[in-house]
C-alpha cells in the first residue's frame, strides 16, 4: 500500500458547483479549494445544501439530482466521471463517514468482513492480508478486544464503537480525502470527543485532507483550519477558522456564533437571553431575491433585497454588502496612512 | 445521594417523585433460571416547585427517559411514589388522576414524529382538550396559545409537513400548553433543531416559565443548554441522581465523576481555536 500521492497540490478544487433536480436548485454555485492535507469545515443548517454538496463529490446524489460545474480531484473532474469510475474511487481516493453508523453498516455481516472487503475491493490483498490490516486499523482506533470485534455484528457494539469502525473503514485504503458528514451528531456527548480525537489523529498521521460537515461550530474550531459557512446553497463566508470565528464579517456567521450557549454568555443566574437569529431558513422553493439572508438580517438595505452579493476578497471572503468590521478596517487604513 | 438543594424551603414541591425504584424484567437467559431484571432507576427522588425551572442531564442510558415517563404517569413505579400537589397520583380516585394528567404536559425531542402527519395543526392542538374532556371556548384557547408561542393563525389550517423543525417544535409546545398545565416537561426539546433555531426555542421556554409561572423540567444531554434554561440541575448516572446543584457550581466545581465527564465533554469555539479542545 502506498501513501497518498504528494505530487498533487489540491485534494479538491470546486468551481461553480451547482446541484439541482428538475424543480429545485439546492447548491447554487460553490467555489473553494481544499489543499492536499488541508482541513475544511462546511457549516450550515438543514437546507443549506451542505450534505448535497458532499454527496455530489462522492457521486452519491439521490435519484433525480444532478451536479454541474467542475470538481477537480486527483487529476480528474468528478462531475463528468461515469458511475463505474466513481465507484472505483469511493473508499480508495475519497471516502465518507456518515452521520448514523448503524444504517451505514450491513446488519447481517460480521464487522471484520465489512472492513476487509473494502481493502480487498481496492487492493490485491488476500483475505488474510486484508484481515491483518483490518485488525491493525481497529487497534489504531483504540477499539477494545479487536480480535473478538472482527467476528461481531454491528448490533453487538456501542454507537461510539460503530462510528470508530466507520472511520477505520474510511481510512482503510489511505484516501486523499475524507468527507465526514456530522460524524458525531448521533453519538453520546461523552464519547464525541474521543471519536473526534481519533479521527483527528488518523487524518494527521496519514496526511489526508478532511472535509468536515456539521452545524456544530465548536467541532469545526477543534478540527479544521479553514471554514466555509453555507446559507441557502451558497458560501456566504470562507476563510481561516480563527479569523472567521473571531472576527466574522457576514451577519449570519456572527448570528450563529452568538446563538451558541456557552459558559460566558449564559451568565448562569437565569437572567440572560441568548441572541437568536429571527425567522427561519428559507425553503428552496421560495428563496428571497437578492441576498438570501436579508429577511433575517438587521443590517439589510435596499441593495441587499435586490442584488446578490458576491464573495469578495482573496484568502478571506464574505458575500455581504455590509460586512461587519468594514468600518473598523477602513478606519485602521486611514490611520495607517 | 445528595440531599436536594432547596432554593426556597418554604414552598412545597408541585411535582415530586420520592424514592422511586424502577426495574424491568428481562427475558430468561436459561431454561429454568429466574428472569433477570434490570434496575433502571435506583431510589431516585426528584422534585420541582411552582414556577421553578429544573434540569436533568446524563448520558444516554442513565435513566433520564424512564424518569420522565414516571414523572408524567406514563409508567407506574415499582417502588416509591409520585406526588402532584402533595397527593399520591397512583393512590387516588379518577378525578385526582385526571387533574394530574391535565397539569403535567410533555414536549418531546422530535416534533415531526409527535404530531400526526395527517391531522391539520388546528385539530392537533384540540386533541388534548378532547382527550382530557376539558370544557370551554376551545377556539379562543387555541388562539391564545398560538400567540404565546409566537405562531400566526394561518398555521391552524396547515399540515405538519408544511413547517420547519423549529416551527413544529413551537406547535408541539403550543399543544402541550393547551390544557393550561402547571408543569411542562421538555425531553431534549432542541437537540433535533438547527443551531439558529435552538436559541429561539430556548428563549421561548424561558419566557413561558417567567410569564405563565410554569414549572419546567428540562431534560437534555448537553449541560450548557440546560444551564441556560434552568436554575437547578440534577445529574443522572446509571439510574441514580449523583449530583444536584446550581448550574454554575456544576460547571466550576463538579463533584461526581459523571458531572466531570459531562463538563469535560463540552466543546467550545474558543477552546477549539486555542487548539486544546480535544486534549
Amino acid at each position: 500500500m502506498t501513501q497518498t500521492n504528494p505530487g498533487r497540490a489540491n485534494a479538491l478544487e470546486v468551481r461553480n458547483l451547482v446541484v439541482h433536480n428538475s424543480a429545485l436548485t439546492a447548491v447554487r454555485g460553490l467555489d473553494f479549494t481544499l489543499p492536499a492535507g488541508g482541513r475544511m469545515g462546511l457549516v450550515g443548517e438543514s437546507g443549506s445544501g451542505k450534505t448535497l454538496t458532499a454527496l455530489s463529490l462522492m457521486g452519491l446524489l439521490p435519484m433525480g439530482w444532478q451536479a454541474n460545474g467542475s470538481v477537480l480531484h486527483d487529476g480528474v473532474d468528478l462531475v463528468t466521471q461515469s458511475d463505474k469510475a466513481l465507484s472505483s474511487r469511493r473508499g480508495r481516493t475519497i471516502s465518507m463517514v456518515f452521520q448514523d453508523p448503524l444504517s451505514s453498516l450491513d446488519p447481517v455481516r460480521r464487522i471484520g468482513f465489512q472492513v476487509s472487503s473494502v481493502i480487498r475491493r481496492h487492493t490485491q490483498a488476500s483475505q488474510q492480508e486484508a484481515d491483518r490490516q483490518t485488525l491493525e486499523l481497529f487497534r489504531q482506533m483504540s477499539l477494545p478486544r479487536p480480535e473478538q470485534l472482527m467476528r461481531a455484528y454491528p448490533h453487538e457494539i456501542s454507537g461510539g464503537q460503530r462510528q470508530r469502525i466507520m472511520i477505520a473503514m474510511a481510512l482503510a485504503c489511505y484516501p486523499q480525502l475524507i468527507i465526514a458528514d456530522e460524524p458525531t451528531t448521533a453519538l453520546d456527548v461523552t464519547v464525541q470527543k474521543q471519536v473526534l480525537r481519533l479521527l483527528n489523529n488518523a487524518v494527521q498521521e496519514r496526511g489526508c485532507a478532511l472535509m468536515m460537515i456539521t452545524h456544530d461550530l465548536p467541532i469545526i474550531a477543534a478540527m479544521c483550519d479553514m471554514v466555509a459557512v453555507m446559507y441557502a446553497g451558497r458560501i456566504v463566508e470562507i476563510g481561516p477558522v480563527a479569523e472567521v470565528f473571531r472576527t466574522p464579517r457576514h451577519h449570519y456567521t456572527k448570528g450563529l456564533l452568538d446563538s451558541q450557549p456557552t459558559m460566558d454568555n449564559i451568565a448562569l443566574d437565569g437572567s440572560s437571553r441568548l441572541a437568536s437569529i429571527p425567522g427561519m431558513v428559507p425553503p428552496l422553493q421560495s428563496l428571497p431575491k437578492g441576498c438570501a439572508f436579508h429577511p433575517r438580517c438587521a443590517a439589510a438595505t435596499e441593495k441587499c433585497r435586490t442584488t446578490i452579493p458576491t464573495l469578495e476578497g482573496d484568502q478571506r471572503r464574505a458575500a455581504c454588502w455590509h460586512p461587519l468590521g468594514a468600518e473598523a478596517a477602513a478606519d485602521a487604513e486611514v490611520k495607517a496612512q | 445521594m445528595n440531599a436536594t438543594l432547596h432554593d426556597n424551603k418554604l414552598t412545597p414541591p408541585l411535582l415530586e417523585m420520592r424514592q422511586v425504584t424502577q426495574t424491568y424484567m428481562l427475558s430468561r437467559k436459561t431454561l429454568l433460571g429466574a428472569r433477570p431484571s434490570l434496575t433502571v432507576l435506583d431510589n431516585v427522588s426528584f422534585d420541582v416547585r411552582p414556577g421553578e425551572a429544573v434540569g436533568l442531564v446524563g448520558e444516554s442510558g442513565s435513566g433520564k427517559t424512564t424518569l420522565t415517563r414516571i414523572l408524567t404517569g406514563m409508567e407506574k413505579p415499582r417502588e416509591g411514589h409520585v406526588f402532584y400537589n402533595g397527593a399520591d397520583v397512583w393512590a387516588g380516585d379518577a378525578e385526582r388522576w385526571r387533574n394530574f394528567r391535565r397539569s403535567v404536559q410533555v414536549v418531546m425531542q422530535s416534533p415531526r414524529s409527535s404530531l400526526d402527519p395527517r391531522m391539520r395543526i388546528g385539530l392537533s392542538l384540540l386533541e388534548p382538550l378532547r382527550a382530557l374532556k376539558i370544557e370551554g371556548d376551545h377556539v379562543a384557547r387555541v388562539h391564545e396559545v398560538l400567540d404565546q408561542v409566537g405562531m400566526t393563525r394561518q398555521a391552524l389550517e396547515r399540515y405538519p409537513h408544511e413547517f420547519s423543525g423549529g416551527q413544529l417544535q413551537r406547535i408541539a409546545i403550543a399543544r402541550a400548553l393547551m390544557p393550561a398545565p402547571k408543569v411542562l416537561i421538555a425531553d431534549e426539546p432542541v437537540s433535533a433543531l438547527d443551531v439558529s433555531i435552538q436559541a429561539q426555542v430556548l428563549n421561548l421556554l424561558k419566557d413561558l416559565v417567567n410569564e405563565l409561572g410554569l414549572s419546567l423540567v428540562f431534560i437534555a444531554h448537553d449541560l450548557s443548554v440546560v444551564a441556560y434554561t434552568t436554575s437547578r440541575v440534577s445529574v443522572m448516572s446509571a439510574g441514580k441522581i449523583v449530583e444536584v446543584g446550581k448550574p454554575m457550581d456544576l460547571f466550576t466545581r463538579p463533584q461526581a465523576e459523571a458531572t466531570r465527564n459531562l463538563v469535560g465533554a463540552i466543546l467550545t469555539v474558543e477552546a477549539g481555536l486555542a487548539g486544546n479542545a480535544l486534549g
